[in-house]
């Protein structure tokens, strides 16, 4: 298969080739009916995800996730093609000592505010997001609430 | 010694040399007969006591007659036109409530008495004053709004024999008062040192200089129909021919349309359009002052109405009936009845954004008006009227 | 011919330097509805910049969540957003079921599709009031309401509560359908679409309503793309996407409804399909509470299902009345989430307000953000 063509619609099966072919890094962990999950180094977020956009046609993102594994961290993508419904699921590892990933906000605008959330929430820094600031909570915190080392009160 | 009917004679008031009146009036005669019973009864009194004395005569005597008469005039002038403008306000809350499905005010007289419960509870709010505001000119705009909306519904009259001035420009002093209060709306709204305030008084300024070239045009029509600024040569002249909302159907409509954007109601309230600036030139005002700005939002509504009906319904008078016995009723009933379609426009329609009102009346009602104006020309011409 | 004149206007124009004036609305301002703050900066009437402040009802929701037992997080997501709440707890639902990789009866799908449309015709008839307030129209908003109170009667009589309905439970619903619940669900939803006609007569037959909302803020379907909107503010812009046809979930697929997609992208394209969705919405109700009756009195509508979820992430999104929700779930083997991400729709929409407002005029902006349906339990989480 071409992995340089545009497919519009691209299927399950053709998103599990093109995408290892096209970078060999990229491990796609299971396949499902209208989904793809894979998992990305997050040195090559950014180029895996401008090639979903651009020769996948997924135009929209619908969420950015952190999550806090304790011994690492990670960022989930979920990325939507608006003609045959199927979606990508991206998770990225970040280690716990150096929070640093690129943004994609300059590929879908749509991912602004929640790499915000998750920057203020968990402490993952976005490199080259254009307004990197606390949105939900006060300007006043110094500490990453959402994270598993900040403990709620109580049990219920 | 006398009989109390010595003292209470019931004189003519335009035998009275001080009256101001030229013809009869009805409020200024209840006044002076009634200061006639109540001095005539003193006047007799201190007459039995020291018989022959100065005062008793001094108290029925024309001048005093005629100031107590005033005083009561006033009053009387005042407290009908303000109990007519509570009747609108419960009149437009009935009507919007039947027209949103609700019931509308329900409390006492078939929710009449809600107008003066509100009115209460107002008067008990706090008065506040923010604290960055411009105290004097804050204060008296606000005065004035009220003042001049007062003023200009007072001296609207409701027939031949209840009004206050009589003058051959009637009709251009009441529209000139009527014009005065987008003026002291705009100052306020620079008084409130608050922005939706301000944009709220330059869009009522906006509003006035749009709307106030197609009224006088039109009010201009009518005059000249008449061939008289008097409000009472106007409905006479009317009631000899026919009411001139026939000759100008596309005037009274435009007029109408003018007189709704002239008292700043729905859908043209851009002043105060609630959505985007709170409540526009009033947000800053609070408790009874908000409550005499509301009323006097009524007051001005409630004169549009009466101009309505003055310019286009022929006034007091019926067809083929004329004056009746009581034509205060029937003028205000017509008013009632204008101001119903003002409250079924506001049930209906929505809000009109501010280019869109400038141009309606820039480029829809001026020339409209200039067309009615044309029409009733040629009819005066044509020698119609 | 602005050359030709004496006076150099447009010179004057461009020497002229006017004051930009920055205009809070919100959080205490009749055009926000719920608290968050737009501040717009306005040349005179025009807008000229435009940034959405939100996080005033920010409650730490999915981190509450880490701390409770699944079906204890059921109530929680009621609260998600009063308006959707069933679509809400449906979607929480539909998450946990896929971790725990079950399959729920026949008869839970259906009522859960019925409870779902009841949901979005009532949180569009709340849309649709708001938009009457926020044009100035008092009737419309009080038209709306009353129409909307017949739905909230609905789900007092499926489940009991009006707002915060509590009713899908992981492998199910709470309950089967109570008495009569079809029959008076039928008389609603036809009642329904002719009261529906009357209040889109009142603002389509008035020129007023139309040209407050036609042809004010523009978006292209490439902007609406990359920035992520979703729902109606997505169709109204030509994006032919809808997860109930497009991805379905539960049993979507086996109902026969058409997506009202409209390219004009302008406020009122928007207008024109939350109206059309509610129409659409009728149908499907139909379509649904027959298949719920022909399933019978006594078929199931709940199975039993294990406390603890195996280790794993799932995910699950559907299509709520106000766009594309989305919940992420990390489970590890415990009886509580490790971690719950809601994707809520409104957070993307809101964050393109610049893109709505900017160009219009300060009297559209309440007009033109009426149509992003604001919630803000869901927004801030």
């Amino acid at each position: 298969m071409d992995a340089d063509a545009v497919y519009q619609t691209p299927t399950v099966e053709e998103i599990a080739s093109l995408l290892p072919e096209k970078f060999p890094c990229v491990e796609v962990v299971k396949t499902e009916v209208r989904r793809v999950h894979a998992k990305v180094p997050r040195e090559h977020i950014f180029k895996v995800c401008s090639y979903i956009h651009d020769n996948l046609t997924f135009e929209h993102c619908s969420t950015v996730i952190g999550v806090d594994y304790v011994d690492h961290l990670a960022t989930v993508y979920h990325l939507t093609n608006y003609y045959n419904g199927v979606m990508i699921e991206l998770s990225v590892d970040i280690p716990a000592d150096d929070l640093h990933v690129d943004s994609v906000t300059p590929i879908w605008e749509g991912a602004n505010w929640h790499e915000r959330e998750t920057w203020e929430l968990f402490g993952i820094v976005f490199d080259n997001h254009p307004k990197l600031e606390r949105l939900l909570t006060p300007k006043t915190y110094e500490f990453f609430p959402f994270r598993k080392s900040y403990k709620l009160r109580g049990t219920e | 010694m006398g009989h109390i009917l010595d003292w209470i004679v019931y004189k003519d008031t335009m035998a009275n040399v001080y009256t101001p009146f030229e013809s009869y009036n009805l409020p200024y005669d209840i006044g002076c007969k009634l200061w006639e019973i109540i001095g005539g009864t003193l006047a007799w009194l201190i007459d039995l006591i020291f018989p022959g004395n100065v005062v008793s005569e001094w108290l029925v005597s024309d001048a005093v007659t005629t100031l107590l008469g005033l005083i009561v005039f006033m009053l009387l002038i005042f407290i009908v036109a303000f109990v007519s403008t509570l009747i609108v306000l419960w009149e437009e809350r009935k009507v919007l409530g039947r027209m949103m499905d609700r019931r509308g005010t329900m409390v006492g007289m078939k929710g009449f008495l809600q107008c003066v419960a509100d009115g209460l509870k107002t008067f008990q709010k706090e008065n506040t004053i923010p604290a960055k505001v411009d105290k004097m000119t804050y204060m008296w705009t606000v005065t004035l709004v009220i003042g001049v909306s007062v003023l200009v519904l007072c001296m609207v009259p409701l027939s031949s024999r209840w009004y206050v001035v009589d003058y051959d420009t009637g009709l251009l002093i009441i529209m000139a008062f009527f014009a005065l209060a987008p003026f002291f709306i705009l100052v306020s709204g620079w008084a409130q040192n608050n922005k939706y305030s301000m944009i709220g008084g330059m869009r009522a300024a906006e509003l006035m200089i749009s709307y106030e070239a197609p009224m006088l045009i039109l009010i201009t029509t009518s005059a000249l129909l008449a061939g008289s600024f008097n409000i009472n040569d106007i409905v006479y002249a009317q009631m000899d021919s026919v009411w001139y909302i026939i000759p100008q159907v596309i005037g009274a409509i435009t007029f109408f349309t003018c007189a709704v954007a002239e008292a700043e109601r729905v859908p043209f309230d851009i002043a105060e359009a609630e959505a985007e600036l709170v409540e526009g030139w009033q947000t800053e005002y609070a408790g009874m002052k908000w409550g005499l700005v509301m009323l006097a939002d009524y007051m001005r509504g409630s004169v549009s109405c009466s101009m309505f009906v003055i310019l286009f319904l022929g006034g007091w008078t019926l067809p083929f009936i004329g004056d009746g016995p009581i034509p205060e009723i029937v003028f205000l009933l017509k008013a009632y009845i204008v101001f119903f379609f003002m409250s079924y426009a506001r049930a209906a329609l929505a809000r009109v954004r501010t280019d869109q009102i400038l141009n309606l009346g820039w480029k829809v009602f001026l020339p409209l008006s200039i067309f009615n104006l044309a029409v009733v020309i040629l009819l005066k011409v044509g020698g119609v009227f | 011919m602005m050359s030709d004149s004496i006076v150099p206007v447009k010179e004057i124009e461009e020497r002229m330097e006017t004051d930009k004036m920055w205009l809070t609305m919100g959080p205490q301002h009749p055009f926000s509805h719920g608290l968050w703050t737009l501040r717009v900066q306005v040349d005179g009437e025009i807008v000229t910049d435009a940034e959405p402040i939100v996080g005033y009802l920010h409650r730490g929701w999915e981190k509450e969540t880490e701390n409770r037992t699944y079906p204890k997080i059921i109530p929680m997501a009621d609260r998600l957003c009063y308006a959707a709440s069933m679509t809400y707890t449906h979607l929480y639902c539909m998450t946990v079921e896929k971790a725990l990789g079950i399959d729920i009866p026949e008869k839970a799908k259906w009522i859960r599709i019925v409870a779902d449309e009841v949901c979005r015709i009532q949180s569009h008839l709340m849309w649709l009031a708001a938009v009457g307030t926020d044009l100035g129209s008092y009737t419309v908003f009080l038209w709306s309401m009353r129409e909307r109170e017949f739905f909230l009667d609905l789900n007092v009589k499926l489940c009991g509560a009006r707002m915060t309905t509590n009713y899908p439970r992981i492998g199910g619903v709470r309950n089967d359908t109570t008495e009569l619940f079809d029959r008076d669900i039928l008389r609603t939803v036809e009642r329904f679409e002719k009261a529906l006609w009357d209040i889109v007569a009142l603002v389509d037959d008035s020129s007023i309503f139309v040209s407050r909302m036609k042809g004010i803020s523009y978006l292209t379907r490439e902007q609406v793309a990359n920035m992520g909107l979703t729902g109606p503010a997505m169709r109204g812009c030509g994006v032919d996407f809808d997860i109930r046809r497009d991805d379905p979930y539960d049993n979507y697929d086996l109902v026969d409804f058409e997506v009202p997609v409209l390219k004009e992208g302008d406020s009122y394209a928007r207008y024109m399909i939350r109206i059309e969705e509610m129409f659409q919405s009728c149908e499907i109700i139909k379509q649904a509470v027959k298949k719920v009756q022909a399933l019978g009195k006594n078929a199931p509508y709940r199975v039993k299902t294990p406390s603890r979820v195996p280790a794993g992430t799932t995910f699950a999104r559907l299509e709520d009345p106000r766009g594309e929700s989305l919940m992420y779930l990390v489970s590890d083997g415990t009886d509580k989430p490790y971690r719950l991400k809601v994707r809520s729709p409104i957070f993307v929409n809101v964050s393109g307000a610049k893109a709505m407002s900017v160009g219009t005029r300060v009297a559209d902006v309440p007009a033109v953000l009426a149509q992003i349906d604001m919630c803000l339990g869901e927004t801030d989480r």
